[in-house]
């Protein structure tokens, strides 16, 4: 079938886009509408001593203007918490809509301002007067314990204190070491920059007493139950969120932010509809950013070179407020992954979460796992340094065998299935490995340094198994809905609670359809991103969508199926165990008789000869799958640079990546997902950094000087797959929407060391800037002139 | 923004007069600086003079030197044939600058104007000894630039038309700050029969400068070799979040023997 499973099938989606008919929250217009502007902090830290909202109030247009003492409803929550170590719970400190009393970030909403036009309501904001008392900024990670306090009562600007593994087993595995490999490393803050800012459109129904809420949303619903049950505490059908086109999220629009819950929660007060639109300059300073880790790493080896034990202590900055799922990111999200692919006996890590006066940080693209890839890649790469071993050999003799599976790893998780060698080879030969060192001596004769970078990784995907997130402190389920609705003329129409925004989920959901029902891509529609019109789920995030939500719909598609049997046999005139589908046809074993899936579908319409004593009318079901286990996508990626010495310019001259996704639904849009990852993961190693100065002002705050990744920054990638299907889902998939980003950073940092180890450079910090990298090999020419 | 008004004015002497009959009005060349200004409510000018309709366009040759109007758009001057022939560093210059859409826009007189410290135009202006022309007067290059944002030009003085000296050579190397593009550093070297110029954007303190160590260096001996014995100080260079003085000096050296090179 050419638009099934496994085809390249075209994105449907993407004659709207391509022809600018997109529809995102910001096209939205409703009669009446006014417009929001959030007047922000300039200050990072400072009390609030007064707020005079007396002028901008009278000034031309204004409608209304609230500060934080208006508010009467909560603010955002925190998604997940986790133990500290002495057996207490995280740190939840209040966020407030609207700041009251103090403000914690330089873009901390300090109050809103509502007029009939934008202009007016920014004029306005400029007259409202705020006095400050300025407090210390607490910006830099290491020293933030010391810092003044932010939150009152939180002690050391600590929000929690976690671990996870056996200390004493592996402080054990580092004594009796024959080597003991150390590394520190710096994950670098990034910010999330989709192509969409993000967008709020309120509006409240007086006669219904209720809210619609149109927001840009990776989740919808949970949107829709964090507002009604947690800040509003009004009924949850009384809203209704709806995230119509979405132009990227990369995690940050996972979450409920304060400038949708304002709008929604003052269209009340106004009884008019109102919108809020961010610039680029207030996504940089109020998206959650993402990354921002200093590991220590401790790795143990014996005399055989095998790993033998693995430390990891952590400081994560999260910033001036704890955001939904920021305390996941660095705990569950990371500890739990630091046996990578490698066969570890002994692990154990301490992860210190940390307030500072910066923007929130929460997930972003990969989350948690690209920072324990990191880490793990970079300590793997100098090990093998060390004890002399080629990087490519290092790897492969400490690989979880294939035979090991299901693999229990030190830190809770146990991996389903996998087979990595397969994939590092095949990295190799794309690349040419075998062939690297004649192509180093080439490249020298140039006067360029010429270096090869491995990264092998692993993530776990699919989020999430629900008893499991729940037992490690996850507050919502990690399942997934999905109807199928089979129309009197057969043709589709699919719900989900995943939300597609960029992901092609119209291309591959309807492909599954395909696949089982054998009717074509173009009969099919998906409805998602509407609460009203999708049974409750969970939104998209943590490569969940196929594994989760397309799990879903394969379930709720054999119901249909199943039903349809049933309709088929009566028909028929057979009995429903005889009666075979396939390819869009039921027959009957040992008969020649037949009959088409649409014919079916009339009959379960227009009953006229029909089992009604014993079957309901009608085709639509409806499937909810919650999985037993996180997937588990691992591979290699290889890359390979030429450093010019005098600027200290990296040119990427080949990427080769054999990932292990299980069964592909549509290759051509697993390989496009793989190259926008790699792209995001070369911003992070090479270009991209959220940079505060010391009194928290993210110096960072534009395109003019934050550096986001463009084509001619990238090499024309070469992407292969191998495939272990997953053993616990339906489709035997697991996902691939953040493997590039998990995958590239270290292989890229690898391949720089490499190329400048000749002269002594055993060490990279991220981003690799050109000046960096001419730093380092300043000082490693200094050093060996000695 | 905040609200304002667009005159639209038909001769540079018109446009001098809007400029004197408002508070703080300000002259519209491509917008492409200005314009993001204003959005940003970073400038709050009573009145935009666009200058559009003012004849100030075209590419002309004047013999020793090529004089192109205030109004050219950087396109138009790398498209030029008459400027890839006569100097052909200056079309490279101007095809190197921003993206497609803001050489569709952007001019020289607004470039020149401006002169932010990591535009590419002043170190051609100053590398090839040019002229300022205005509604008032002929302006040398080395008088013209005074700093970071600052030039001679007065309030009520409109850049109609900048000249190049046509070098026997020249060629101009950037170093584009990997975020913005704009120039971390750009050398401009220009061979004269009477001597080399090289002028350095995207580094110093107060903007465009000339390099006088690397123009005597070169001068005697216009080869890679002169220029490595030159000992490039970090004095006066900007140090930020992209590049330290220290940076900038070595690219400012590696920049002119590519330069001096190609
Ligand atoms: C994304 C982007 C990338 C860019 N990259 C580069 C780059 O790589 N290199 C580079 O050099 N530049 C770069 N620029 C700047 C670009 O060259 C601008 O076009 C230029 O700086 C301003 O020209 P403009 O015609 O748009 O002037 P405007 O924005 O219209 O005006 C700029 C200023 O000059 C004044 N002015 C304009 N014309 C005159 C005149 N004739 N007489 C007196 N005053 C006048 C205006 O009043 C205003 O103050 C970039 C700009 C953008 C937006």
């Amino acid at each position: 079938m050419s638009e099934g499973i496994g085809a390249s099938v075209k994105r449907k989606e993407d004659r709207k886009f391509l022809t600018g008919k997109g529809r995102y929250t910001d096209d939205i217009n409703r009669p009446g509408q006014v417009h929001a502007h959030f007047l922000r902090s300039d200050v990072a830290h400072a009390n609030i001593k007064s707020i005079n909202t007396k002028a901008a109030s009278a000034a031309a247009g204004v409608v209304a203007v609230y500060t934080g003492e208006d508010i009467d409803v909560g603010g955002p929550i925190c998604g997940w918490v986790v133990p500290n170590r002495d057996g207490s719970a995280t740190h939840e400190p209040p966020h407030p809509l609207l700041a009251k009393g103090k403000v914690r970030f330089v873009g901390d909403a300090v109050a809103v301002v509502i007029a009939e036009s934008l202009q007016q309501a920014k004029s306005a904001s400029e007259l409202v007067e705020v006095e400050y008392e300025e407090l210390p900024a607490v910006v830099d990670l290491e020293t933030a314990s010391a810092g003044a306090e932010i939150h009152e009562g939180m002690a050391e600007n600590r929000y929690f204190d976690w671990e996870l593994g056996d200390e004493e087993a592996t402080d054990k595995a580092l004594k009796s070491a024959s080597r003991v490999v150390k590394l520190t490393v710096r994950n670098n803050r990034l910010v999330p920059n989709p192509m969409e800012p993000r967008a709020a459109l309120a509006e409240y129904d007086d006669l219904n007493d209720s809210y619609t809420l149109y927001t840009t949303s990776q989740s919808p619903h949970l949107t829709r139950l964090v507002l009604a049950a947690f800040m509003f505490q009004i009924p949850e059908s009384k809203i209704r969120v709806v995230a119509p086109d979405v132009g990227g999220g990369f995690g940050a629009k996972i979450y409920v932010y304060v400038e949708e819950a304002v709008c929604t929660w003052a269209s009340k007060k106004i009884k008019r509809p109102i919108k809020w639109t961010a610039d680029r300059t207030q996504a940089f300073l109020t998206d959650a950013h993402g990354r921002d880790h200093i590991n220590n790493v401790q790795l143990a080896l014996d005399s055989n070179n095998k790993i033998i034990g693995l430390r990891v202590d952590t400081l994560a900055n999260l910033g001036g407020y704890l955001s939904a799922f920021a305390v996941a990111v660095p705990t569950y999200l990371h500890g739990t992954l630091l046996s990578g692919l490698y066969d570890i006996p002994a692990i154990y890590t301490n992860v210190k979460g940390y307030a500072t006066t910066t923007t929130p940080v929460d997930a972003y693209r990969g989350a948690g796992r690209p920072e324990a890839t990191y880490l793990l890649e970079r300590v793997i790469d100098q090990a093998a340094r060390e004890v002399g071993m080629d990087q490519a050999e290092f790897r492969r003799l400490n690989f979880i065998p294939k035979d090991a599976f299901p693999y229990q790893t030190a830190v809770a998780l146990q991996y389903d299935t996998g087979d990595y060698e397969p994939a590092l080879d095949k990295a190799m030969e794309m690349i040419d490995y075998k062939n690297f060192e004649s192509r180093r001596s080439e490249a020298s004769k140039r006067g360029k340094y010429r270096g090869i970078g491995v990264s092998s990784y692993i993530e776990a995907c699919g989020i999430a198994p629900s008893a499991v997130a729940g037992a490690l402190g996850g507050r919502v389920g990690g399942w997934e809905s999905a109807s199928v609705r089979v129309d009197p003329t057969g043709t589709i129409t699919v719900t989900t609670g995943a939300h597609s925004h960029g992901q092609g989920h119209a291309t591959t959901f309807a492909q599954i359809v395909t696949e089982k029902l054998g009717v074509p891509n173009s009969s099919v529609e998906l409805v998602h991103g509407d609460s009203d019109r999708s049974p409750f789920g969970m939104g998209t995030y943590g490569s969940r969508s196929l594994a989760v939500g397309g799990v879903a719909i394969s379930k709720a598609l054999d119901k249909v199926i199943e039903k349809s049997k049933k309709i088929a046999a009566h028909l028929m005139e057979a009995s429903a165990d005889d009666v075979e589908f396939k390819e869009g046809k039921f027959t009957v074993s040992g008969t020649d008789k037949e009959t088409a899936f649409g014919e079916v579908a009339l009959a379960a319409y227009v009953p006229h000869n029909y089992p009604l004593e014993t079957l309901e009318p009608g085709l639509e079901e409806t499937a909810f799958y919650d999985p037993m286990n996180f997937t588990y996508p691992a591979g290699t990626h290889i890359a390979e640079v030429e450093v010019d010495p005098t600027t200290g310019v990296v040119e990427i001259v080949d990427w080769a990546a054999c990932d292990d996704f299980g069964n592909l639904i549509n290759p051509m849009i697993v390989e496009g997902q793989v190259h926008g990852g790699i792209a995001q993961g070369i911003g992070q190693a090479l270009l991209e950094n959220a940079h505060y100065d010391e009194n928290g002002q993210l110096l960072t705050a534009s395109y003019m000087d934050y550096c986001m990744p463009r084509a001619d920054d990238l090499p024309s990638f070469k992407v292969e797959c191998t495939n272990t299907p997953c053993t616990h889902n339906d489709l035997g998939v697991k996902g691939c929407g953040e493997a590039g980003a998990i995958a590239s950073p270290p292989a890229l940092i690898n391949a720089i060391i490499n190329a400048l180890s000749p002269l002594g450079v055993s060490d990279m910090s991220m981003p690799a800037t050109p000046e960096t990298v001419w730093r380092a090999i300043q000082n490693a020419q200094a050093r060996a002139a000695e | 923004m905040y609200s304002t008004k667009i005159v639209k004015a038909e001769n540079s002497s018109a446009a001098v007069q809007a400029i004197g009959s408002s508070k703080e009005g300000k002259i519209l060349a491509g917008g492409m600086t200005l314009i993001p200004t204003l959005k940003q409510r970073l400038a709050n000018p009573d009145c935009l003079i666009d200058i559009s309709g003012c004849g100030l366009e075209g590419v002309e040759d004047k013999g020793s030197s090529v004089r192109i109007g205030a109004m050219t758009k950087h396109a138009a001057v790398a498209e030029s044939s008459l400027v890839a022939k006569a100097i052909p560093a200056l079309a490279d210059l101007a095809g190197g600058i921003g993206d497609r859409q803001v050489r569709n826009r952007g001019t020289l007189g607004g470039s020149v104007a401006n002169n932010d410290p990591a535009a590419c135009y002043p170190s051609a202006v100053m590398a090839l000894d040019g002229t300022v022309h205005t509604n008032k007067r002929d302006i040398s290059a080395d008088d013209f630039f005074k700093g970071m944002f600052e030039t001679a030009l007065e309030e009520d003085e409109v850049i109609e038309a900048v000249s190049f000296k046509k070098p026997e050579k020249a060629c101009y190397m950037k170093f584009p700050n990997p975020a913005s593009r704009y120039a971390m550093v750009g050398v401009f070297v220009a061979k004269f029969s009477d001597g080399v110029r090289v002028a350095v954007t995207g580094a110093g303190e107060e903007g465009v400068f000339r390099h006088s160590d690397l123009e005597s260096a070169l001068s005697s001996n216009f080869s890679e070799e002169a220029v490595s014995g030159v000992e490039v100080s970090s004095d006066g260079l900007m140090s930020d979040i992209h590049a330290s003085a220290d940076y900038r000096a070595n690219l400012i050296g590696e920049m002119t023997k590519r330069a001096v090179s190609s």
